[in-house]
């Protein structure tokens, strides 16, 4: 007894712990995982400070000057002097300012969307798991018809119907939120698939038993006994979406349907870049389309990384 | 068997019932469709003039009836911005986006199977590993960024190809192709190539996985004892019991198709229907968006029902199993 005690090391604490853990083990012992989360958080922040590190801020016409027109990365502009480190575009602004202040609207409304569905998947997953029954029928045939749809094109419907219903004049100031709504609407099946499916299978557990036996209500049980053993697969999902609704946004402003050019995201940006291909302005659109990709690859394969360490079957 | 291809159709026939609702609710629902209809000074008995004879005064059921019946005969109503037909839009458009479609589809299954195989029978060799650290790369690129990528070399650098539009078509019957002239031609290799390049990656991962599954069976080791020679062990045995997976998903994936049919169109300017769908969404002009979203269910349910079909070519089980009910 004496000497057990003794062996022991003192309890490590809990820096140490959570250095020890599984989790990071794994993740110091992966080099795509940590250059890919170095990526993404580097984006990330840059997105969040744009308005601190940004060199102007290019939605305020009196800080662009025409002169500044269309020049090249890295040279000095032939009739002002001034250099900019990705170029300008045709009004002067300086492209590693939009890029940031892009960047932004992109994460802004991947994250923002990625949490809607989230929300919607969940509930209806919890619901369609727990309760089962008719409502379970309903809410997976309508989500088996939602996912045999592309999503692009469930987002275009819901941008189309809201074109027909909102008048023209709020339409802009309104854009933001109609495309984390159409981009959230497109994304909900899959949480509520993975969610009924865990949800099914912890219901006949102990413990749910047990919360039930001592009186707990369903909605109680669901929330705070089931939904926090359903999260794992969840979290994964979501990092997947969070690349996919970033690209899914690019995609649908890039289509014309999606931030104006007076708030570009990245994909508006792609689209205003687009126009100058043929005419040997090519930074106009490359650098928003580097930024865009290295964006949604960190993200995808740090997303990846997660689910094989999540899922011991797959290892 | 009878009763596996009814079921099939009987699925299909609820989904675009459904999906005609849906279709319906928005024409109805969406905008005004009289006041998109008539001009700004229409007086009152023009609007119900109108609104009878298009049916607006009867009740909602029965108006559904008479749009499904209206569809049935391909009847979608007139586009509030082109102020013609739907029909007559979406038949001139339909060749463009089918032969777009179908092409890029063909190049994506026989090159997607083609390096799949490859990759699983040399998975050490380097080429093999090179070609999936590039379809892993593939996969993460945005459609329309391959799409802009491969204009920017071909049509703006090396200036071999055409970047927008179907060059010159040739008209046979309402039916106009690409195919017999030699800028038309020229114009669809870099659009299926856009379009094509998603599915290749996943049908040839997809491959590849299955085919390293098959090939550590226990069927392919007796072939070998057998003293079967490899190529075919690797064609004959291997490769058909790789196809079952391969149709289902590349079946599935017609839905990806379309959506990046939308979006290869409006980079290449390409004048089929996905384009014609992104400009009503822009409008919102909503006989051409409902006539599409019904299109493309009615796509879907055709091929869902051709794949269940392919199951019963490929699988003998299911023929056998199929008569007695099962499943």
């Amino acid at each position: 007894m004496n000497q057990r005690a003794q062996s022991q090391p003192t309890p490590p604490g809990l820096l140490a712990r959570a250095w020890d853990s599984d989790f990071l083990w794994s993740f110091r012992h992966s080099p795509v995982a940590i250059l890919s989360s170095l990526v993404a958080l580097t984006l990330i922040a840059a997105a969040v400070l744009a308005p601190v590190i940004a060199p102007q801020n290019p939605f305020d016409p009196a800080q662009l000057d025409l002169m500044d027109g269309l020049t090249p990365p890295m040279t000095p502009n032939e009739v002002t002097g001034r250099t900019f480190l990705l170029g300008t575009d045709p009004q002067g602004r300086d492209m590693y300012s939009a890029i940031l202040y892009g960047a932004r609207i992109s994460l802004l409304v991947g994250f923002a969307s990625v949490v809607f569905s989230m929300v919607v998947g969940i509930t209806l997953g919890l619901a369609a798991g727990y309760l089962g029954g008719r409502v379970e029928a309903l809410i997976m045939r309508i989500a088996d018809i939602q996912l045999s749809f592309p999503a692009i094109l469930v987002a275009l419907l819901v941008f189309g119907i809201f074109r027909g219903v909102v008048p023209p004049a709020q339409q802009e100031a309104a854009t933001l939120w109609v495309l984390i709504l159409a981009i959230g609407l497109s994304n909900w099946a899959q949480y509520a698939r993975t969610v009924r499916a865990t949800t099914m299978v912890e219901k006949s557990k102990v413990y749910v038993d047990a919360a039930r036996l001592i009186g707990l209500k369903p909605f109680v049980v669901m929330i705070k006994h089931v939904l926090p053993n359903v999260m794992g697969p969840v979290l994964v999902i979501a990092t997947i979406n969070l690349a996919l609704a970033i690209i899914e946004e690019a995609t649908l402003s890039f289509l014309g349907v999606g931030m104006p050019p007076t708030q570009p995201s990245l994909g508006t940006l792609i689209r205003i870049g687009q126009q100058f291909l043929f005419s040997g302005e090519w930074w106009i659109l490359f650098s928003p389309g580097l930024a865009l990709v290295l964006l949604a690859l960190s993200i995808n394969l740090l997303g990846d990384w997660l689910r094989d360490v999540l899922n011991p079957r797959l290892r | 068997m009878l009763a596996y291809v009814l079921r099939s159709l009987a699925q299909g026939a609820v989904v675009l019932v459904a999906v005609a609702f849906i279709a319906f609710s928005m024409f109805r629902f969406v905008g005004d469709p009289i006041a998109n209809m008539v001009g700004q000074e229409a007086s009152m008995a023009d609007r119900e003039e109108l609104a009878r004879r298009l049916g607006l005064d009867q009740p909602f059921p029965i108006q559904f009836l008479h749009f499904l019946g209206n569809a049935l005969q391909g009847d979608f109503g007139i586009s509030y911005r082109q102020g013609r037909p739907v029909s007559a839009l979406i038949a001139e458009r339909l060749p463009a986006t089918v032969e777009l479609a179908v092409l890029s589809a063909l190049f994506a299954t026989v090159l997607g199977v083609a390096l799949g195989v490859y990759a699983a029978i040399r998975r050490r060799g380097v080429l093999a590993n090179a070609v999936m650290t590039l379809s892993l790369v593939g996969v993460s690129l945005p459609t329309f960024l391959i799409g802009i990528g491969l204009i920017y070399v071909f049509a703006v650098e090396l200036r071999w190809l055409p970047s927008f539009g179907r060059g010159e078509t040739v008209r046979i019957g309402w039916w106009t192709t690409g195919l017999l002239t030699w800028s038309g031609l020229q114009s669809l290799i870099l659009p299926v190539l856009t379009l094509g390049f998603f599915q290749l990656t996943l049908i040839m991962r997809l491959v590849r996985s299955e085919m390293l599954e098959v090939m550590r069976s226990d069927f392919i080791r007796f072939a070998r004892a057998r003293g079967i020679p490899a190529r075919v062990i690797e064609f004959r045995h291997a490769l058909r019991n790789t196809m079952i997976p391969v149709v289902t998903i590349a079946g599935l994936q017609l839905g990806s198709v379309i959506a990046f049919a939308i979006v290869t169109e409006t980079v290449f300017q390409w004048p089929g229907l996905g384009a014609l769908f992104v400009n009503a969404v822009q409008f919102a002009d909503v006989p051409v968006m409902a006539a599409y979203l019904v299109f493309v269910a009615f796509v879907f349910v055709v091929v869902n029902l051709l794949t269940d079909l392919a199951y019963l070519a490929l699988d003998p089980r299911l023929r056998a199993a199929a008569p007695k009910g099962a499943r």
